[in-house]
């Protein structure tokens, strides 16, 4: 077996955080990653360097800081376009993140195109921020919101997205390309193939799947993506839409304002150019400069290597916590379709127990519906725990959420 | 020093498991639900109230040990006693009885959920009997102020 151990031998250096002692002295075990990710020093570096050495409004005035601060923000939005391979730069909006992204698109898209009667499909395994936005559209327009059904196995049921696409009336198929709770990996490339013999477009939420896998969006060839900066290295409230150019255009404006105007008068206005009609006001400037740099840095560990060292760490999770008796994983045992996202629960221990209990040993994993709470009645629980992998995670670091449980078990003498 | 985990300890686990006054009362005065949307913790409280008593108190739902040991707790409080002295129960009431006087506060929701829901099934109880408006206002009063 190939092993990726060396590329990632050094890598925790980089993340001052990881150094910290929690609780009782306990060395900190990050395991919550599906939520957010922890900051290496070189993005950090990125935002305080902005800050200290070029902070100025960009797109706008002519001197040699607000020069080198709109180079510094457009220079991500390349960044970006290469990363997940994009062609036309003139697509990519940056958001606060993938609920914001969502939104724009339900608000700017989804009201003007959504009329009565027509169907909006989502899928049971979805973040509330890919359910909500078109419960809120939906529910105005008079049209309806329907669900790909989820197998035992924590897979898709194509078949549904099958019978209701027949009726003719689908405008939209929007679906996580991997599941927050289940870590399943989402069989796009089949939706979208599906979707495009139907005419109808897809939106893809990528906030699981970027920071963790190669993502080619020319290949994928979708009308919407969004992804978050936050789980991939990247400061909080800044995220990505991406949007094909010939839908972009055929959107409204989502926030009116300053930036994203091209002539205002009294009573008309006319829309600046792609993607700048969507950006209003002073964006988030500094965060971006640092998604910047956290894409170079999982750029330069490879994000194939990233995908293999995450498929090895969840095979040696599943399998040592298969050992332990009375504990229960959801989702697919095939690691070729699931990223590092473990949810379990623990006999009858509540998940906020088995958190608490574990997190006196320094271990910090997610308890509760994880924002999918369509997902927690189809699976019949109120509430999981989750355990979710980076770059940083270490073998040991499982080895210590294994013994912990013992400690769950001794408690409520399981 | 006291660890977090320290909460965990045998009464808690036993009510946990083997919970006091579970289920529900089919012919009950009131019943109130609620749950908290941080963690989906979702107790209902069944009451029957005879005489301006509690002569009967069910509960049921989903929650974490702490939630759940809580709920029992407070129907054993509540249990036969007048609307009155239950418009009085507060939170220290229900923490003392189990020693989480000292419970961190992202896991305080988690044991006064079922304080919660039983003031509010009082209240609809009261709102609903009350004879004249200004007690309604006193009542609106006292429920805006329960946290």
């Amino acid at each position: 077996m190939q092993s990726t151990e060396s590329v990632f031998k050094d890598i925790r250096k980089d993340f001052p955080i990881l150094e910290r002692k929690v609780r009782d002295n306990k060395p900190l075990v990050y395991l919550d990653n599906a939520s957010t990710t922890q900051k290496p020093n070189q993005v950090i570096d990125s935002i305080t360097d902005y800050y200290q050495n070029h902070n100025a409004n960009i797109h706008r005035a002519v001197y040699a800081l607000a020069e080198e601060a709109t180079e510094a923000y457009e220079a991500t939005r390349d960044k970006i376009a290469n990363f997940v391979n994009i062609q036309n730069r003139q697509e990519i909006i940056f958001v606060r993140g993938t609920t914001e992204a969502i939104n724009l698109v339900a608000y700017a898209w989804g009201r003007p195109h959504i009329k009565e009667g027509d169907i909006v499909v989502t899928t049971e395994y979805e973040h509330h921020s890919n359910i909500v936005p078109w419960q809120l559209v939906t529910q105005e327009k008079g049209a309806k919101l329907e669900y790909i059904g989820m197998d035992d196995n924590g897979e898709l049921i194509l078949d549904d997205l099958d019978k209701i696409l027949a009726t003719g009336k689908v405008k939209l198929v929007t679906f996580s390309l991997m599941s927050n709770v289940l870590g399943t990996i989402t069989d796009a490339e089949k939706i979208i193939e599906k979707c495009k013999a139907a005419g109808v477009l897809t939106l893809i939420d990528g906030a699981q799947a970027v920071p963790h896998m190669k993502v080619n969006l020319e290949k994928l060839d979708c009308d919407f993506f969004a992804f978050s900066g936050h789980k991939m290295l990247g400061p909080t409230g800044i995220g990505v839409l991406w949007v094909k150019k010939q839908v972009l255009e055929t959107m409204s404006p989502f926030h009116g304002g300053g930036d994203m105007i091209r002539e205002v008068h009294k009573y008309e206005t006319t829309w600046n150019d792609l993607p700048y009609k969507f950006e209003a006001g002073t964006p988030n400037i500094a965060d971006v400069v640092g998604l910047g740099a956290a894409i170079d840095y999982l750029t330069k560990i490879g994000m194939d290597n990233i995908r293999q060292h995450e498929i090895e760490l969840t095979k040696y999770a599943i399998e040592k916590l298969s050992h332990v008796r009375g504990l229960h994983i959801y989702g697919t045992k095939d690691i070729s379709k699931r990223g590092g996202v473990i949810s379990f629960n623990f006999a009858d221990v509540h998940p906020h127990d088995v958190a608490q209990i574990i997190d006196e040993e320094g271990i910090a994993v997610r308890s509760g519906h994880h924002c999918a709470q369509v997902l927690m009645e189809r699976l019949n629980v109120a509430a999981t725990s989750r355990a979710s992998f980076y770059i940083y995670n270490t073998r040991e670091e499982i080895d210590v959420l294994v013994n912990s449980l013992n400690i769950v078990a001794k408690v409520f003498k399981l | 020093m006291s660890s977090n985990a320290d909460i965990y300890h045998e009464i808690i686990v036993d009510y946990s498991r083997n919970p006091i006054n579970y289920g529900k009362i089919e012919d009950h005065d009131v019943t109130f639900h609620d749950s908290n949307p941080l963690c989906g913790d979702s107790i209902d409280i069944d009451l029957k109230i005879n005489d301006e008593k509690v002569t009967d108190i069910k509960f049921h739902g989903k929650g974490c040990a702490i939630c759940m040991a809580c709920s029992s707790v407070l129907t054993e409080i509540t249990k036969g006693k007048s609307l009155d002295d239950v418009r009085k129960i507060e939170k220290n009431d229900v923490l003392s009885e189990l020693g989480l006087e000292h419970l961190q506060a992202v896991r305080i929701k988690c044991a006064l959920l079922s304080l919660k829901v039983l003031k509010s099934a009082l209240y609809t109880y009261l709102g609903k009997h009350l004879e004249n408006s200004q007690d309604m206002d006193k009542l609106k009063d006292e429920a805006a102020n329960l946290y």
